[in-house]
């Protein structure tokens, strides 16, 4: 077993160093649909968040509660309701988006929709409440007030964020699904290493998994880095 | 500060987002409208011969295969719910069902080999070179005497197909198997259950081409006890989604991989694959077999697993005039 490892291991690095154009058209590929993901979450998930984080309304703690609950969710369900919801005979077939790359983007920005909502309604939560009505005793409007607490939490915003990317990157069942790891149009870095493992190819399937941990520790660097920089 | 900050890194994202929409647009090729959806089964795709094949294809034609590698059961789903304009399969019995509910048209028997019972190199059942059905038979024996456990896929795919209708043949229930505990069901792939079946130093049913490649991988030390005879035969067919079912379907470039995979070169590249890692074929072709009549002893065996009313493709599921069987 270590061999098969320490194979992966120099397999990985013998990859990397020969900029092999398969890996690489998979990594870009991996790192453009998830970022994608991330970028069209947050649109709507850090106002909802901020929202679920900062409101005060009837039901509040049941609606975080629920953002909790889906935190758990397999990515093969998810990835199955969306295959049934995009498939030619489901509800959105006419689109035709199954088997392409922007439906992975869909699945997985819904896959991480949760990750953000809860975390960042968490952080807010966090933040002395103090902060937020000084805002408004000195005349900010709601929404005004609302970007000062959210900019006080900043960094946990960028945590929510980053997670949910690493989460996107590393997930496989919606792009199994969804996606069809179809060579040279679909194939992503988990799908790839699902494939290879199960052509009894293990030492590729490690140097792939090496490439995703080095790509989500290197994102990781880069925002912790980011976030000293703000 | 704390604004103009926030303002670069917007923009940054921004342009990295454009830069990332971009590459996925180009990712998704040229040739977008041609694609042809190809749902296969795992034990085809996984053997990597189906890459040679593509290639070679995709060299001649403007066609872009996608295939989309699932077991059988899967794959059959899949055409059913218009998400493949063909299937590649290897269940016969469950290729019929798929042509009778109209859902597919025009199947071509492409390839065989053979499935073998695998297990460990000492055979504690004591089946080495016994034939299928008795093997079997003295695998259960040896079973419910704590000897020996059979490990099945379990996953309805065409692999799982052909244990149940083995069992069967041996006659056996395998439902009331089921409930046995020396019979495990992985629930998994081709590849896993054979990791699972080395675990257990268990029997379990395999195609060639996944067990060959794992053997040559030194994953599994599992030995093929039982490799040959009629009831052993795996059928490999190709079958296009019938555009009555499905308007949408490509039905002409679905035609058109079917006639490569039946043609000279389509064969030889299924007979050739592989022979120089494994030393020997994962696949025969089967067109220059079946007209020749060179082994007329393997073509009664396919003609009686892979044939319905005496042909491989019923006269009623056959559409347009493509000089398919001729």
């Amino acid at each position: 077993m270590v061999s098969a490892i320490l194979e992966g291991l120099v397999k990985a690095l013998e990859l990397i160093a020969s900029g092999d154009p398969t890996l690489v058209d998979i990594t870009l590929r991996s790192l453009a649909i998830s970022g994608l993901a991330t970028i069209l979450a947050s649109c709507w998930s850090i106002p909802l968040g901020v929202f679920i984080g900062l409101g005060k309304f009837r039901g509040r703690s049941l609606f975080k509660g629920l953002f909790n609950v889906l935190l758990g969710l397999p990515t093969v369900t998810l990835g199955l309701v969306l295959y049934l919801v995009f498939s030619r005979s489901g509800p959105l077939g006419f689109l035709q988006l199954l088997y392409t790359p922007s439906v992975i983007v869909i699945g997985q920005a819904i896959l991480i929709t949760p990750v953000i909502v809860s975390f960042v309604a968490n952080t807010l939560e966090a933040v002395d409440p103090e902060i937020r009505s000084l805002a408004l005793t000195l005349g900010a409007s709601e929404v005004r007030a609302s970007l000062t607490v959210l900019n006080e939490s900043l960094n946990g915003v960028l945590l929510a964020v980053t997670a949910s990317f690493n989460r996107a990157i590393a997930e496989l069942g919606v792009a199994l699904m969804l996606g069809g790891n179809i060579r040279g149009a679909t194939r992503v870095l988990t799908t790839t290493i699902a494939l290879e493992t199960n052509r009894g190819q293990i030492a590729l399937g490690i140097a792939m998994a090496v490439v995703l941990l080095s790509i989500v520790g290197l994102v990781n660097i880069l925002v912790s880095q980011a976030r000293r920089w703000i | 500060m704390r604004n103009r900050n926030l303002t670069i890194i917007s923009l940054a994202t921004i342009v990295i987002v454009a830069l990332g929409g971009f590459y996925l647009i180009q990712s998704m090729g040229p040739n977008e409208p041609h694609n042809l959806v190809v749902s296969t089964t795992t034990s085809l795709y996984d053997t990597g011969v189906l890459d040679q094949i593509e290639e070679a294809f995709e060299a001649k034609n403007q066609i872009d295969l996608y295939f989309i590698s699932v077991g059988t059961g899967l794959a059959i789903t899949h055409a059913q719910r218009g998400d493949a304009d063909m299937i590649l399969v290897h269940a016969p019995s469950r290729e019929l069902a798929f042509m009778e509910d109209g859902y597919g048209v025009n199947r071509k028997i492409i390839a065989f080999n053979y499935f073998a019972i695998v297990g460990p190199g000492d055979d504690p059942a004591g089946i080495r070179e016994k034939s299928p059905l008795e093997a079997l038979e003295i695998l259960v024996g040896k079973a419910r005497g704590g000897d020996a456990i059979w490990v099945s896929r379990g996953d309805d795919s065409g692999t799982h197909t052909k244990e149940k209708g083995l069992w069967a043949q041996a006659g056996f229930e395998v439902s009331a198997l089921r409930e046995e505990d020396w019979y495990r069901e992985a629930g998994s792939g081709m590849g896993k259950t054979l990791q699972i079946a080395e675990e257990y130093e268990a029997y379990t049913l395999t195609d060639m081409g996944t067990y060959l490649k794992y053997s040559e991988e030194g994953l599994v030390t599992l030995e093929v006890l039982v490799g040959a005879g009629e009831e052993l035969i795996n059928i490999y067919s190709a079958i296009a989604v019938n555009p009555d079912s499905n308007p949408d379907a490509d039905f002409d470039a679905a035609i058109t991989f079917i006639e490569y995979l039946v043609s000279d070169e389509g064969q030889t590249i299924l007979r050739e694959y592989g022979v120089d890692i494994y030393g020997r074929s994962l696949f025969n072709p089967v067109v220059e077999l079946l007209k020749t009549g060179s082994d007329p002893t393997t073509a009664e065996w396919i003609e009686a697993a892979g044939f319905f009313d005496g042909t491989e493709c019923p006269q009623e599921y056959r559409k347009g005039e493509y000089g398919l069987y001729n």
